[in-house]
């Protein structure tokens, strides 16, 4: 379980994370959706250690992540942000295998290898495991990089907008991926979304952020109701049941 | 020194062609111009008697090693730690910085403060002095922040003005013969390296190396950006400041013994990675290094003993290395 008390980040003067105080289940996906600068990834951030926050706590399975060792929490915690900015030029293989470092810390023994390989597999990335990432699409790069995470075998899976710059297809093979990955391997995922109905097909557990604060959180069914997303979102939004789902249309 | 040599020199046989990948190959067929540059250096238009010529070229030939050894290694290491391609450390003023430091200490203690110290001694206490301005200054831009490369870049070079400002400044006001003592370290010179330290600056060299091919896994993990590090476990402000700690002390062992040079380490760095094909720096490191040497002994070579000229050689190579440097920020503007 992922517990959050009283933490807030501040940007200068402006309060960017104000006093969150959650708990997110072990097990199932948890979606955390909101209007832009609800300050959904600044949370994301700051759970998994990437920021260091001005106020509050946050504990993993009991582990204070500003104070549990960072090669410790590598073993609990993944984290995957979008703006992978990096110099390396690495192949597929290469970028999985760095999945294995907490564990091995550079020196690969057999049993990281097949564990690169079975995550390859789990990606479908056999055939491009040789190529370089420079040379894959944004979809494949992606599955790469989740693949790294997948490797790296940590119960608590993050990711920080996974969708983005995904078509349709390549979107909902990323959800269903992760709905196996929680399912089979028994992971805790926890996702920042912007679309809705994603986060209402796929997730077991909604929080809604908005103003830096929670607004609003419960189980998928309870979450996707028009007057808790209307609130939210400060639009009108509409929600039909399709296919014993909860789908929100606010087209207009 | 390079890891991989002793494989990479493995007999042919009963070694299946996967050993012989391209990064492999690259070190190897450097190896050996570093060699061939080397010997050429040692025995080229030799007159008189060898037990002369051997230490009297001996001891400059090891100058160069070392200097190109850390130009190539502080090169390396500072781009990893700053995930860029672009900047190195004397483009954001790290041996501005010590010259300024080396400038400041006989403006302030008098020239005597050059003379009565033991050489080493002194040379050890601007090195700490370098190691304290220099990670307080960089890890402050660096470690603290995620900047922009465009920032960092307009720091540096005003950090630059600024540093080289302040020792002109210092030279104007500066007692004639003070200036005299400290006018060898304002200008980057190959072919009258600075011995006076060898033997002090290896050890150093040799305390940096170990430290090196410890963290070369790690080295390898900053390659993925600061996000992916801190998420595989990796103390990212303890590791940035360790390897900025490390660029300083080599920058102020390269730029005490032949002063400051800009776009040097730019060079080999950027050949290194392109030759290599990959970012590890199991390959990359020993690369840069041997094309550093390359370059500069077999640089060197050839202008003392073929064209007879003096001291070109930093023009040539700071030319080279600023064509590098702008077609890299044209390259990157054009994304």
């Amino acid at each position: 379980m992922i517990i959050t008390t009283n933490v807030t980040k501040h940007y200068g003067a402006s309060c960017v994370v104000d006093g969150v105080t959650l708990s997110i289940p072990a097990g199932g996906i948890t979606s955390i959706i909101g209007p832009n600068g609800a300050g959904k990834s600044t949370l994301l951030s700051m759970v998994s250690r990437l920021m260091s926050m001005d106020k509050g706590t946050v504990t993993v399975d009991g582990l204070d992540v500003s104070k549990t060792g960072s090669e410790v929490l590598a073993r609990r915690l993944s984290i995957l942000r979008q703006d992978n900015h990096m110099t390396a030029r690495l192949t597929v293989r290469d970028l999985v295998s760095f999945g294995r470092f907490p564990y091995s810390r550079g020196r690969l023994t057999r049993d990281d290898e097949k564990r690169i390989d079975d995550a390859i597999g789990y990606l479908n990335l056999g055939e491009l495991s040789d190529r370089f990432l420079d040379e894959l699409s944004g979809g494949q790069r992606q599955r790469a990089f989740v693949a790294m995470v997948l490797c790296q075998d940590t119960d608590y899976v993050l990711l920080d907008e996974p969708l983005n710059n995904l078509d349709m297809k390549h979107a909902m093979g990323m959800m269903k991926l992760l709905r196996k990955a929680a399912n089979e391997l028994g992971k805790t995922v926890v996702l920042v979304l912007h679309d809705i109905n994603f986060a209402s097909w796929y997730s077991d557990f909604i929080i809604a952020m908005k103003h830096g604060k929670v607004a609003a959180q419960g189980p998928a069914d309870e979450m996707i109701r028009p007057e808790v997303l209307s609130g939210i979102y400060e639009m009108d939004i509409k929600v039909h049941e399709i296919g014993g789902q909860r789908i929100s249309v606010y087209y207009e | 020194m390079p890891p991989d040599l002793s494989t990479a020199h493995a007999p042919f046989l009963g070694i299946s062609r996967r050993t012989w990948t391209r990064p492999v190959l690259v070190i190897v067929v450097l190896s050996i111009l570093a060699l061939v540059s080397i010997v050429c250096f040692m025995t080229l238009g030799a007159k008189g008697s060898w037990s002369f010529v051997i230490p009297f070229r001996g001891r400059k030939l090891l100058g160069l090693i070392l200097v190109g050894y850390s130009v190539a290694l502080s090169t390396v290491l500072f781009q990893t730690a700053t995930n860029n391609r672009i900047l190195t450390p004397s483009i954001m003023g790290f041996d501005s910085l010590y010259v300024l430091l080396q400038t400041s200490l006989v403006f302030f203690f008098g020239i005597g403060s050059l003379i009565s110290l033991n050489p080493d001694l002194h040379f050890l206490l601007e090195m700490v002095v370098m190691i304290g301005f220099a990670s307080a200054l960089f890890s402050w831009l660096f470690v603290w922040q995620e900047r922009s490369l465009h920032l960092l870049v307009l720091v540096g070079i005003v950090f630059g003005i600024m540093f080289r400002s302040v020792i002109s400044f210092m030279q104007r006001l500066m007692d004639p013969n003070a200036f005299n003592v400290l006018q060898d370290s304002f200008f980057a010179s190959f072919s009258r390296v600075d011995t006076d330290h060898l033997l002090f600056a290896y050890a150093v060299l040799a305390v940096v190396t170990i430290a090196v091919i410890r963290m070369i896994p790690v080295f390898d993990v900053l390659t993925l950006g600061r996000a992916n590090a801190i998420n595989l476990g990796v103390n990212y402000k303890r590791t940035i400041t360790a390897m900025l700690i490390m660029v300083s002390v080599l920058v102020a062992v390269s730029t005490a013994l032949v002063g400051p040079v800009t776009f040097f380490g730019l060079l080999v760095a950027s050949l290194a990675h392109s030759l290599v094909g990959n970012s590890k720096h199991k390959y990359v490191l020993p690369t840069a290094v041997l094309l550093a040497v390359i370059c500069l002994v077999g640089g060197q070579t050839v202008l003392e003993r073929i064209f007879e000229f003096d001291t070109a050689l930093s023009i040539i190579i700071e030319f080279l290395g600023g064509i590098v440097f702008i077609f890299l920020v044209l390259r990157r503007a054009g994304r």
